[in-house]
């Protein structure tokens, strides 16, 4: 493999054959320009990549791939960078491939309900774009202002309404995506069962490191007749966590069913200003949506359980614009944590739904014990937990201190038999919790899969599946529960 | 956002205030999409936060290249990323101390800093302006098509009214406004006439300073906001109960002169007073009782509003005009993509005139979709820039609600049905 600094000549060559097929502008190489992308959502892990390139067409990212596939040269794909896992986070031997130019719609079929997109068109552009027609994109990850559909196809974004309508994977076609040395390849299409392996839901986050996707066919919805959003409060958390329980034990499908405790509800309120009760110890928002008759009445119902479940108070929205509102401020959380600490580290963890309420008192015990604070936000509805641990970078101690609760966090969830990730991917930041989930056996399962459509191993490397070394080293950290995970590896 | 500032800066009022608001950010990405310059460049040097970036580096030690300086040059300052930002990051500030930083590092080309001499040497001087103008004006007929149309047409003013009401309140003289569109003021006084107010045209009052303290010219653009501190102060003490800015890049910088000479001795005091009466001209009708204005508006054709992003992103005030216009029976077209700036952006039409372009016709394409018979907007600068290549008539709202007045001198027959 090149390195930046033993090899200058080879990164001025790889510059020049670029060039052949990029215009300059399209080359970022010097270290002033290369520092803004030295990292995604996920600013802890930084790394400066040997060259950025931004290409505009297909044929250009054909270029791109070829170019460094000759020379065995890393490639890493960059959609937003929005990504939570530093999915994104270059390769210092690598080049970063920029994929926000191709951020064209083109095609909308208003007759079958689908669109042809680019990878770099926002999640949220999609929906915009087809609005007039009573449609829209059902997945809406919080981060869809901005977020790219590559990126999500790439992680399988979820988000507050994939409770009903599921995840990116249940609202895509099919797929257009170009193998390490440039072929271009389209899986799905329109049949509900084709033959042969099913490659588009194996794309489907596959986080950078079996393609790199260039066109994305999307299914639309027609927007329902009527949504309507209940806003709970609760003076203890384990009350929602039992409401939510008791919602879909009495068998509603809420189009969404998202839990906020009072850090977050503080810090969204103060950039919405949509009215959350900010003594609240937790809010649960829960949205229905459908025909009209069907909405009123469960919406009633709705409000009955809450009540029952020990709700100091529910509040429907009044009209469309506070609907919205309601759910700006749940979507800005993340960032609006911002304003009570310089930094956070966001988890992902899945768990049960049964055990939302007793993990929640464990993650607060474990906040104090830690000496640092964490709000929570969840996607309660389907048992998706983000905690987001507050620190303060600058602070000596403070980040390995962060990370070692996320991790102790993480470790709880799959103790309840949940996951270590629901939908911000794996990336570089739960990689050594790869090793916890799955046997070793499973991961070179994985690293097969990788080979077959990486043999080189150039896309995104290091990210998403560890090595069976490097779960080794892990687990002699952390001996669980008294057994060891990889004993048949040899240690060091 | 984790930040080690360099030794000197860490002891200096403009560093310690870039630091605090460089940590509030937490890099999610959001502001990349509402930006209008990432838009067209989707380079993440070109959006709020890889420019938030380009300025760590700077604070950081780093010594800055045109590189740096490129990308800083093509920010709007349109502040369309604070609306956005859910963690409050206060990039305006951020950028005017990075650029700041920035200038004293990179020389500029000797073309660059001629147009830049010049700009801050005319642009705030109502009469050299206006001299420049009428120059212009006389000779458009001989000069090539896209500069002829950059020319602002003369309009007449209208009368001032003669009443004097015992409500006062202040103008601010102005720089380039009285010379291209003397009407605004003049409408503006007049409603307000309506209302019982007069608005006092005050001497020694001109420009606001934005335009110097934005290229980077600190102290000239301060020196501006003292002689208008100067000129106001005895009518202040007099019992003038605001600063009326009906020009909402002018409002900005005047809301501000509290912030920018805090740490001025001598003017800190009157400085923060006069912030702290300042309103524009939407803040102040939309606390009156209209109801004397009736609804003077219907029956008047539709029009589109570009809300000005020194109102909607700088003063936080976007809807406020509109709600003022819809109740005054106006019709008004929805307009797509309403946070975009129109590439006016004070001296930004000149100095970046491609980009400016690109983001102007996206603008009239999208004010001119629902066929608007005239379009309304708040900032002059905007004004003039939208008008350069609108196939309608380009106003400031004040002058349609205005020309809709019963009794009125100007008929508002270009907006009439
Ligand atoms: C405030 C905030 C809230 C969020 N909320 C949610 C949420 O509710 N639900 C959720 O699921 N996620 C959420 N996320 C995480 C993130 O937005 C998603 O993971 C999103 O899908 C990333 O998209 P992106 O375009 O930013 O991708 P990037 O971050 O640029 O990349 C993500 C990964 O995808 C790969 N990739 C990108 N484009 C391509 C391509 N064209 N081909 C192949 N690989 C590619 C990259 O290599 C990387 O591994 C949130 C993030 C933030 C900052
Ligand atoms: S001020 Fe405007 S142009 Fe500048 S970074 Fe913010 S949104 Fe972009
Ligand atoms: S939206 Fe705010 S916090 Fe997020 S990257 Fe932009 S400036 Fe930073």
């Amino acid at each position: 493999m090149v390195t930046r600094d033993l090899n200058p000549h080879m990164r001025r060559e790889l510059i020049r054959t670029l060039r052949r097929s990029l215009p300059a502008a399209a080359i970022l190489h010097d270290p002033e320009a290369l520092r803004a992308y030295e990292c995604d959502g996920l600013s802890a892990y930084r790394e400066l990549p040997m060259l950025v390139v931004l290409p505009e067409t297909v044929e250009q990212v054909r270029a791109v791939l070829a170019a460094c596939s000759e020379r065995g040269i890393p490639v890493v794909a960059r959609g937003a960078g929005t990504g939570l896992s530093g999915g994104a986070l270059p390769n210092a031997d690598g080049v970063l491939l920029s994929l926000a130019k191709l951020n064209r719609i083109l095609e909308i079929d208003e007759h079958n309900r689908i669109a042809r997109v680019q990878p770099g068109v926002r999640n949220l552009a999609i929906s915009e774009a087809v609005a007039p027609l009573g449609l829209y994109y059902a997945p809406d990850p919080s981060s869809q202002i901005a977020c790219s559909i590559g990126g999500n196809v790439a992680e399988n974004a979820g988000g507050i309404h994939c409770l009903k309508y599921g995840l990116t994977v249940h609202n895509i076609q099919a797929l257009t995506f170009l193998t390490p040395d440039g072929r271009l390849l389209a899986v799905g299409g329109g049949a509900p069962d084709s033959p042969g392996y099913d490659l588009l839901a194996l794309l489907t986050g596959s986080e950078g490191l079996l393609g790199i996707i260039v066109e994305i066919v999307v299914k639309l919805l027609p927007r329902p007749e009527r949504a309507q959003v209940a806003l709970a409060a609760f003076d203890d958390a384990e009350k929602a966590g039992a409401a939510v329980a008791a919602i879909i034990a009495a068998g509603i499908v809420p189009a969404g069913l998202e839990m906020m405790d009072n850090l977050a509800i503080r810090a969204a309120e103060e950039y919405v200003h949509a009215g959350y009760p900010v003594d609240a110890a937790a809010i649960l928002l829960c949205e229905l949506d459908g025909m009209n008759e069907e909405v009123s009445e469960q919406i009633l119902q709705v409000r009955r359980i809450l009540t029952q479940c020990g709700a100091a108070s529910v509040r429907t929205a009044q009209d469309e614009r506070e609907r919205l509102l309601f759910w700006a401020g749940r979507k800005a959380a993340f960032p609006a944590v911002g304003r009570l600490a310089p930094d956070y580290y966001c988890m992902d963890g899945t768990i049960p739904r049964r055990n939302l309420a007793r993990v929640l008192v464990r993650i607060s015990e474990m906040s104090a014990s830690a000496g640092l604070r964490v709000a929570n936000v969840f996607h309660a509805g389907d048992g998706n937990l983000h905690p987001l641990i507050l620190y303060d970078a600058s602070r000596p101690g403070d980040l390995e201190r962060a990370e070692q609760l996320g991790a102790r966090i993480l470790e709880l969830c799959v103790e309840v038999g949940g996951t270590i990730t629901g939908e911000h991917g794996v990336g570089v930041e739960k990689i050594d919790q790869m090793c916890l989930q799955f046997s070793a056996p499973a991961l070179t399962q994985f690293h097969a899969l990788k080979h077959a459509f990486d043999p080189q191993g150039l896309l995104n490397p290091g990210k998403a599946i560890p090595t069976l070394r490097r779960c080794a080293e892990y687990g002699a950290m952390h001996v669980h529960g008294g057994k060891l995970h990889f004993p048949e590896i040899e240690r060091f | 956002m984790q930040t080690t500032l360099t030794e000197d800066l860490r002891h200096s009022a403009d560093g310690r205030e870039a630091e605090s608001i460089l940590r509030a950010c937490v890099h999610c990405g959001f502001c990349t999409a509402t930006c209008p310059t990432y838009g067209v460049f989707r380079d993440e040097l070109d959006g709020p936060r890889g420019r938030i970036y380009l300025v760590k580096q700077v604070l950081e030690g780093a010594v800055a290249t045109r590189r740096t300086q490129l990308h800083l040059d093509r920010c709007l300052s349109c502040r369309a990323c604070e609306t956005t930002c859910p963690s409050g990051v206060h990039y305006g500030r951020l950028l005017d101390i990075g650029r700041s930083l920035v200038e004293r590092q990179v020389r500029r080309n000797i073309v660059d800093r001629f147009k830049r001499r010049l700009l801050r040497a005319v642009i705030p001087h109502r009469r050299r302006f206006g001299i420049l103008l009428r120059t212009a004006r006389s000779v458009r007929g001989i000069l090539p098509a896209a500069w002829s149309s950059a020319i602002p047409p003369l309009r007449t003013a209208g009368s001032w009214p003669s009443s004097s009401h015992r409500r006062k309140m202040l103008a601010l003289g102005g720089c380039v406004q009285p010379s291209i569109s003397p009407n605004i003021d003049a409408a503006t006084a007049r409603v307000l006439d309506h209302l019982g107010i007069s608005l006092l045209r005050v001497s020694g009052s001109g420009c606001c300073g934005a335009m110097s303290y934005h290229l980077g010219a600190h102290q000239e653009g301060l020196d501006f906001a003292r002689r208008n501190i100067d000129a106001w102060w005895p009518h202040i003490e007099a019992g003038a109960e605001a600063v009326v800015l009906n020009a909402s890049g002018c409002g900005v910088m005047v809301k501000e002169y509290g912030k920018l000479l805090a740490g001025d001795p001598v003017y800190a005091a009157r400085a923060a007073r006069i912030s702290e009466l300042s309103r524009d001209l939407s803040e102040v009708l939309a606390r009156e009782d209209r109801s004397v204005l009736g609804r003077t508006g219907s029956g008047t054709a539709r029009i589109a509003f570009h809300c000005p992003c020194t109102l909607q992103h700088g003063q936080k005030l976007g809807g406020v005009v509109e709600g003022i216009l819809t109740d005054a029976g106006f019709e008004l077209a929805p307009v797509a993509d309403m946070h975009l700036c129109c590439g006016s952006a004070g001296t930004y039409s000149l100095l970046q005139p491609q980009i400016s372009r690109q983001l102007l016709t996206q603008k009239l394409a999208a004010l001119e979709s629902g066929q608007p018979l005239a379009i309304g907007t708040a900032n002059i600068g905007c004004l003039v820039h939208l008008q350069s290549r609108a196939s309608v008539p380009v106003r400031h709202w004040i002058e349609l609600l205005d020309a809709c007045l019963p009794g009125h001198e100007q008929d508002g027959q270009f907006i009439t049905r």
